[in-house]
């Protein structure tokens, strides 16, 4: 249990995935004009990634790796190549289905994210967590896990940025720095102050 | 080279540059520049991937249907990322070790999909393998800016060799940790796009909310 909860604010803290990896950028530089937008695409995207990444996981192990068909007699057969094109070709399927159901059973939040489900295809956060998923190779609980810190760490990133920006809306920026260049300038603020977790383990 | 052809291609490296100007791609870029070798590795990816996807997306864009136009720019986008990877690994496997990750994040990029989208559906081949060259170009001259920066202050070295001695060498400068660190990049950046818009001012960007317009004469 305690790896987990290492895992976790390892996941959402200590390596934001938006402030320490870059990922999300366009997004998160879009969609963090408003609070109330950032809220709604930040809980889109900790749901998607919570399925997407355990889904990959499956996906890269009993599919893809070396040797992992070898419950179908193919065990020579490595299928590794072929897993950026099954990944994000699972997280537009899962964004896709997700959709449906949602707007099929869950009618108010599909309202209310809406339109951010489609952008989060194109978030790099989403490939991201599922790449690093790979490469670290979580097992099963700790692919859940990281899926819901990395999730929560970008979202809380995403809702301070446009807390932040709200209120520098009455400040005066130099000309060539209004808009994208101060933005830049907060974001690296925000990672210096999220580097102050590094170092916290339980 | 005609205007025009001359004009797509360089059009993307300041005046309407896809990082500084269309906050396009910045999402897998900065985390591959706190030194230069790999930095340089990514932009050569990612030239190779938005020109020949673009190449490939035009050829094809009387064939695509409609509605499942960004599943077919996905997959054929992911097979050139894929190709990439594999050479890389092949051919450079210590530096595609250090990109990890984000050479396969080259799918997500916004540049390439934003192009093959604004651009490759709607122009020529030939036009558009211009294009994605010349935006691939304008992503990796802000790319080698940034990774020149935080090399050269971070570490004292380019491209692994030294140029300012260090301290704990026995010269004289004190290496800035800061500038390996990921804050940096952002502050790198957000001071870059600052200086292109003081040059060129037409990239201003307005204020949202202006409470009173005030001349600054006025209050001294």
């Amino acid at each position: 249990m305690e790896a987990y909860i290492n895992l976790f604010i390892q996941a959402a803290f200590v390596e934001n995935l938006a402030l320490s990896f870059f990922l999300g950028m366009c997004t998160f530089l879009a969609i963090s004009k408003k609070v109330d937008t950032a809220i709604g695409l930040g809980f889109a995207v900790i749901v998607v990634q919570v399925i997407t990444v355990p889904v990959n996981y499956l996906i890269f192990n009993f599919l893809l790796q070396d040797g992992a068909l070898a419950w179908a007699g193919l065990g020579e057969v490595d299928l590794s190549f072929l897993g950026l094109v099954s990944y994000i070709g699972v997280i537009a399927a899962l964004v896709q289905i997700l959709e449906m159901a949602l707007d099929r059973y869950f009618p108010k939040l599909y309202n209310a994210l809406g339109i951010f489900l489609p952008l989060i295809t194109v978030n790099c956060a989403i490939l991201g967590g599922t790449l690093f998923m790979v490469e670290r190779q979580y097992d099963f609980g700790e692919s859940v896990v990281f899926g819901l810190g990395s999730g929560f760490g970008w979202a809380i990133a995403l809702v301070g940025l446009a807390g932040i920006r709200e209120k520098l809306r009455y400040s005066d920026v130099p000309d060539g720095l209004q808009g994208l260049g101060i933005t830049f300038i907060i974001v690296g603020l925000m990672s210096l102050g999220f580097m102050g977790f590094s170092g916290i383990q339980l | 080279m005609t205007d025009g052809s001359r004009k797509i291609l360089l059009d993307p490296l300041v005046d309407n540059n896809p990082v500084t100007l269309q906050v396009l791609g910045i999402c897998s870029a900065l985390a591959v520049t706190t030194s230069l070798l790999p930095a340089l590795l990514m932009c050569i990816a990612l030239i190779s991937v938005a020109t020949l996807s673009n190449g490939t997306i035009s050829s094809i864009r009387r064939h695509i249907p409609n509605n499942i136009r960004i599943i077919v720019q996905m997959t054929i986008i992911a097979s050139f990322v894929i190709l990439v990877d594999q050479i890389l690994r092949a051919y450079a496997f210590e530096t595609s070790k250090q990109l990890s990750v984000f050479v396969g994040l080259i799918i997500t990029n916004c540049i390439v999909l934003g192009r093959a989208e604004a651009f490759a559906m709607k122009n020529n081949v030939r036009m558009s393998l211009l294009d994605g060259f010349g935006n691939g170009l304008g992503y990796s001259l802000i790319l080698i800016i940034v990774a020149t920066c935080r090399e050269l202050f971070g570490a004292g070295t380019l491209l692994g060799y030294s140029v300012l001695p260090l301290k704990s060498d026995g010269g004289w400068y004190e290496a800035n940790g800061l500038m390996l660190l990921p804050p940096s990049a952002f502050f790198i950046i957000g001071l870059l796009i600052w200086a292109v818009r003081t040059w060129k001012p037409k990239q201003v960007e307005k204020p949202e909310y202006q409470i009173h317009e005030v001349h600054r004469t006025e209050v001294l």
